[in-house]
């Protein structure tokens, strides 16, 4: 399963969770490179279904009811769902 | 535009084009809109593309397949859930579709919640209609059919092969009397 990384200014682990497809994680993974910040993400769309199974079951325990775009910051700590600007900005004190 | 924005990359901007003339044509015939910011259409029209070519359907680009059709069966676009969301937030789950106020620009889109049923069983294809409502239904000349997108009904031996409101494949008509 491989993340992208992204450099950028430290806020704590910050994952994206994304489809390649879908407009809203387009707009998510934009926000985060055009605040800056150090980050990872994925496209699960592009995994083998085995991976896709993890990735859900990862998620299934942080917030059951998680969708794409999910931006899980520090483990779960937080998780913001959809393209939520201002949630992320705040979440990443921004 | 990079990369991360175009999904299908191999898809050609002519073909993409084509395809939205296409959906201009068909979904205004039934009433209803594409999301007028054209670039934000095209993406979601090639991810469309991009969903056919590796699932042989159009699944919903904003949620994750299962690349199998009946387990997908409700979010081929136009997905089961697109009507209810366009009345209550005047667009759908990706925002391809949008509700009348909102093509004129009178009301602006954005990320809303998901509709979809979390459980397999809840989802429409696989839901059994309660016992309560298959009974009492009176002796009728011929079937009725139920459109899951749109709700059209149609009385007739077979659903038709395409919905003519909103052009759902025959597979997504449920027997409805
Ligand atoms: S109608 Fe909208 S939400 Fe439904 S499948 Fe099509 S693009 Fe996705």
């Amino acid at each position: 399963m491989k993340f992208i990384a992204r450099e950028g200014r430290d806020r704590g682990d910050v994952k994206l969770y994304a489809l390649s497809t879908c407009v809203w994680c387009g707009k998510v993974k934009k926000l985060l490179a055009d605040l800056g910040v150090k980050h990872e993400f994925i496209d699960v769309d592009e995994l083998s279904g085995k991976q896709q199974t993890a990735i859900r079951e990862q998620l299934d325990a942080i917030d059951p009811d998680w969708r794409f775009p999910c931006v899980v910051i520090d483990g779960g700590r937080r998780c913001i769902c959809g393209y939520k600007e201002k949630d992320i900005r705040e979440a990443l004190g921004l | 535009m990079s990369e991360q924005d175009r999904p299908g990359g191999d898809i050609t901007e002519e073909q993409v084009e084509a395809l939205v003339a296409r959906l201009h044509k068909q979904t205004q015939a039934g009433g209803y809109y594409l999301n007028p910011d054209e670039e934000f259409t095209r993406i979601l029209v090639r991810s469309l593309m991009k969903n056919q070519a590796r699932y042989g359907y159009q699944a919903c680009p904003c949620r994750l397949a299962a690349g199998e059709k009946l387990e997908d069966l409700d979010i081929i676009c136009p997905c089961d859930y697109r009507d209810a969301d366009l009345e209550r937030y005047g667009a759908c789950y990706c925002a391809l579709y949008v509700s009348a106020a909102a093509a004129r620009g009178e009301r602006t889109v954005s990320s809303i919640p998901e509709r979809r049923p979390r459980a397999r069983q809840d989802r429409p294809q696989f839901k059994q209609p309660a016992a309560t409502e298959q009974a009492a239904v009176p002796a009728l000349p011929y079937p009725v059919w139920r459109c899951r997108v749109c709700g059209y009904l149609c009385a007739r031996e077979e659903p038709p092969g395409v919905c003519p409101v909103c052009k759902a494949k025959k597979d997504r008509f449920e027997r409805f009397m």
